[in-house]
């Protein structure tokens, strides 16, 4: 059977489409769930981070708040909005200007006793750099000390 | 008084830039030849007077003149002085007067190597370079002056951020703008073109080598980038996905889009709409992309709020430009005419279906990289958008690509047949599966995703080896007169998609069977990663010319038997009291060894991050064989044709 040209054209739009369709799917669908969201130590304590994924949280290493296991290479620190703290737990090297008393970023997880695991801590090249994150956290924390943040949902 | 100079001379190209953005189309519109006999005295003009804009602005950091405030925020009287003159480059100003610098360039080689281009054609191409160094130019006169003053001037500069010092420096940023800018040639054609009305194979024949040129330049500077990503940033990665690399991702992936899409309007007089929407796209990408790494949008979108001048400026000039050739293209497409038919088994479906991945991954990288600004700009909220998007959405894109690289090479235009390809491509299949399921074995484990990149990787080869026992047995002529008979152009193509080859080879071998440890260490501690020995040695102080460096020494050994050694160094800039971590590396075509200090722990233990990294060196291998076969493609003969006498201008173009 032999197809009019015109119907063929048709057919191939129509397969393109339906391709195209489907890579549009695709790519929002990764970008859904791989987006990750950004949380202030006041609402992790509220509770209003999500459970089972994970997130980023910023705001200042509080001084005096580091602590190293044995092996060297677990730390233990406080990051602080200054309104609240949450305590967080890294293994790893961290970033070269990470310091106590200046800003952070750290992404990950809250465990079930409430304690932050860091799969990665960033902190950026810039002695006086404040993560945008970490400057968001403080200057929320500031404008309000308890209610009505916005959430980012 | 140079800086003065330097500003006057400034100001002077925006006036030559108005003058050739105006007169020589306007005159081309009015056939009036005096008009349009303007651009060429202008574009050099012009470029002489941004040359001396640079130059000045390059002595001020040179003769260390912190009476500038662009110097004094950017450089420091301990910084060497290579670094202190790539530091014209270091910040916002510089970076675009460098910009402006190489637009001109490019602008004034256009001038000299276009002299066989019909006049109203030439005149316009010209005039569209003026009109976007106005834009420039004007933008750096309003809001962003390097040359402004600072009274009373600093005793000293505030430095060049350490992590900008490498010889990184010095060659990345000026590869990358002559790739993004190169695009601006392009883009010019193509609007030219479309005022024009004509758009043929001539057209894309002339136009060609400039875009490969420009995408050759990209293909470096990214390159560049990556390998210095890997080598300074400490964390043994060489592409983060981070939005200044997503900047100048996004005018590869449409460049690359472009230079085939190009070579179909050539050959077959097809696909022309889309090739001139695929210029106005790179390059409107690569002025975002600019943009978006130069303008502090990224630190943070408030950064906008600042100045907002500069913000608004900024917009505006995309809006203008990006907004003003897609409703040129709206208007003038529907007259450029269709090209040739061709069956759904053809070359060039092959080529389309290519294209529009392409343009779909840039499309998703886009989204990725915007998002998270727009949702920041109207305060929806913080989200950060990481590797784990990219890598999903590329592998399914990707794949296809590189599958229909291999048949497109050897499909035939206008109609090629199916059972005819497939016998052809038996073995090459055969061999790339049979290689993606039992090489991993040999190497150690198998995964679904080593499997796929194996068989894209060998895909590519065999399909190459397929194509040049082809090419080579054709007739009765003996071997060596068939190679010289080959054009040029076909070998680039060989080479590049060899190029993608070792990319995908690269990539599959260091993600599938990479490995790190991170340990603490005394002096005399050995640690175990993928068969090596790896002995701390200790640290040593070290003055550097502006840096205090601690210096480590580990040594490599493989069953006692020594290999190499590695230095690992932890710096204190002291201008800034800067810590700054130096990788220390061994290379090699099997596998890099990598290892970087952390902090020192008491007693004189360093925590040290060691890596092993198989075939992470192809990658960039890849990279450079693509800009090399892009430059075997220009310097291929067709483009050195002896056209009305014009041998000289035409031939010097491969130097170009």
């Amino acid at each position: 059977m032999k197809l009019k040209a015109r119907h063929k054209r048709f057919i191939l739009i129509g397969i393109g489409l339906a391709l195209i369709a489907l890579a549009a799917t695709l790519i929002l669908n990764a970008f859904r769930s791989n987006m990750v969201f950004f949380y202030t130590p006041t609402q992790v304590e509220k509770g209003e981070v999500p459970k089972d994924t994970g997130f980023r949280i910023g705001g200042l290493v509080v001084p005096g708040s580091l602590k190293r296991d044995d092996d060297g290479l677990t730390v233990h620190f406080v990051i602080t909005d200054t309104s609240k703290t949450v305590q967080v737990i890294y293994k790893g090297i961290l970033p070269d200007l990470f310091k106590e008393g200046k800003g952070v970023v750290a992404q990950g997880k809250v465990d079930a006793s409430g304690l932050f695991v860091a799969s990665e801590v960033l902190a950026k090249h810039d002695e006086n750099y404040m993560p945008p994150e970490a400057a968001e956290a403080l200057k929320r924390a500031r404008e309000n000390s308890t209610s009505t943040l916005v959430v980012p949902k | 008084m140079i800086p003065e100079i330097g500003h006057f001379a400034l100001i002077l190209a925006l006036l030559v830039a108005l003058v050739q953005g105006t007169f020589p189309i306007i005159g081309a519109a009015r056939r009036n030849s005096v008009w349009m006999g303007l651009a060429v005295p202008a574009a050099r003009a012009q470029f002489f007077l941004v040359a001396t804009a640079f130059f000045c602005l390059a002595y001020a950091f040179a003769s260390m003149d912190y009476s500038v405030t662009y110097v004094a925020t950017n450089s420091n009287s301990k910084l060497p002085l290579q670094y202190r003159i790539a530091a014209v480059w270091g910040g916002h100003e510089g970076s675009l007067l460098l910009w402006a610098f190489i637009l001109n360039v490019w602008t004034v080689a256009v001038s000299f190597f276009s002299k066989h281009l019909p006049d109203q054609l030439r005149a316009r191409i010209l005039g569209i370079m003026g009109l976007i160094s106005i834009g420039f130019i004007l933008f750096m006169l309003t809001v962003s002056n390097p040359f402004e003053r600072l009274i009373p001037a600093a005793f000293d500069g505030r430095d060049l951020n350490p992590l900008l010092q490498d010889p990184g420096m010095v060659f990345h940023p000026p590869m990358l703008y002559m790739g993004y800018v190169g695009f601006s040639v392009a883009f010019a054609f193509a609007i030219a073109a479309l005022i024009g009305g004509q758009l043929d194979a001539t057209w894309a024949r002339w136009s060609r080598p400039w875009t490969t040129l420009a995408w050759v330049f990209l293909t470096i500077g990214i390159m560049g980038g990556s390998n210095w990503a890997y080598y300074e940033l400490g964390w043994g990665g060489w592409w983060f996905w981070d939005a200044v690399e997503n900047a100048s991702f996004m005018p590869w992936l449409v460049g690359t889009a472009l230079i085939h899409s190009l070579a179909v309007t050539e050959k077959r007089g097809g696909f022309k709409a889309w090739t001139v929407l695929l210029a106005i796209c790179a390059f409107s990408l690569s002025l975002l992309g600019t943009f978006l790494v130069r303008s502090g949008v990224l630190t943070s979108v408030h950064a906008f709020a600042t100045d907002p001048r500069r913000g608004l400026f900024i917009l505006m000039f995309l809006v203008v430009v990006i907004g003003g050739s897609l409703a040129l293209f709206a208007w003038r497409a529907p007259k450029i005419g269709r090209g040739g038919m061709f069956q759904v088994v053809s070359r060039e479906s092959f080529l389309l279906a290519n294209n529009v991945l392409l343009a779909v991954a840039a499309i998703s990288v886009l989204l990725g990289t915007l998002y998270p600004l727009f949702l920041d700009a109207l305060g929806m909220g913080k989200i950060s958008v990481g590797p784990p998007y990219f890598d999903t959405v590329f592998a399914p894109l990707m794949t296809p690509a590189v599958f229909l690289m291999g048949l497109g090479t050897l499909a035939r235009w206008k109609k090629a047949e199916l059972p005819e390809l497939s016998i052809r491509l038996r073995w090459a299949f055969g061999v790339s599966l049979a290689t993606a399921l039992i090489l991993p074995f040999i190497l150690g484990h198998w995964t679904p995703m080593i499997g796929l990149g194996l068989f894209l990787a060998f895909w590519i080869f065999t399909t190459t080896v397929n194509l040049l026992i082809n090419q080579l047995k054709s007739n009765q002529l003996s071997l060596i007169f068939k190679i010289k008979s080959i054009p040029r152009s076909w070998w680039g193509m060989v080479v590049a998609h060899l190029g993608i080859g070792f990319f995908v080879l690269g990539v599959t071998i260091v993600k599938g069977y990479e490995s790190e440890t991170a340990v603490k260490m005394l002096p005399g501690d050995v640690a175990h990663l993928a068969g090596f020995d790896f002995t701390f040695d200790g640290i040593k102080e070290v003055q550097g010319p502006n840096y205090l460096s601690e210096k480590g020494q580990i040594t490599v050994s493989v069953m006692g038997k020594e290999k190499t050694h590695l230095f690992p160094e932890k710096r204190l800039y002291t201008v800034q009291n800067m810590p700054m971590t130096e990788a220390g590396i061994s290379p090699g075509v099997f596998n890099d060894l990598y290892a970087s200090l952390g902090e020192p722990l008491e007693g004189g233990a360093w925590s040290v991050r060691i890596y092993y990294k198989p075939m992470v060196e192809w990658i960039w291998a890849g990279c450079g064989l693509m800009a090399i076969g892009g430059l075997l493609a220009l310097s291929d003969k067709r483009y050195r044709m002896k056209k009305r006498g014009q041998i000289l201008a035409v031939e010097n173009k491969g130097v170009a």
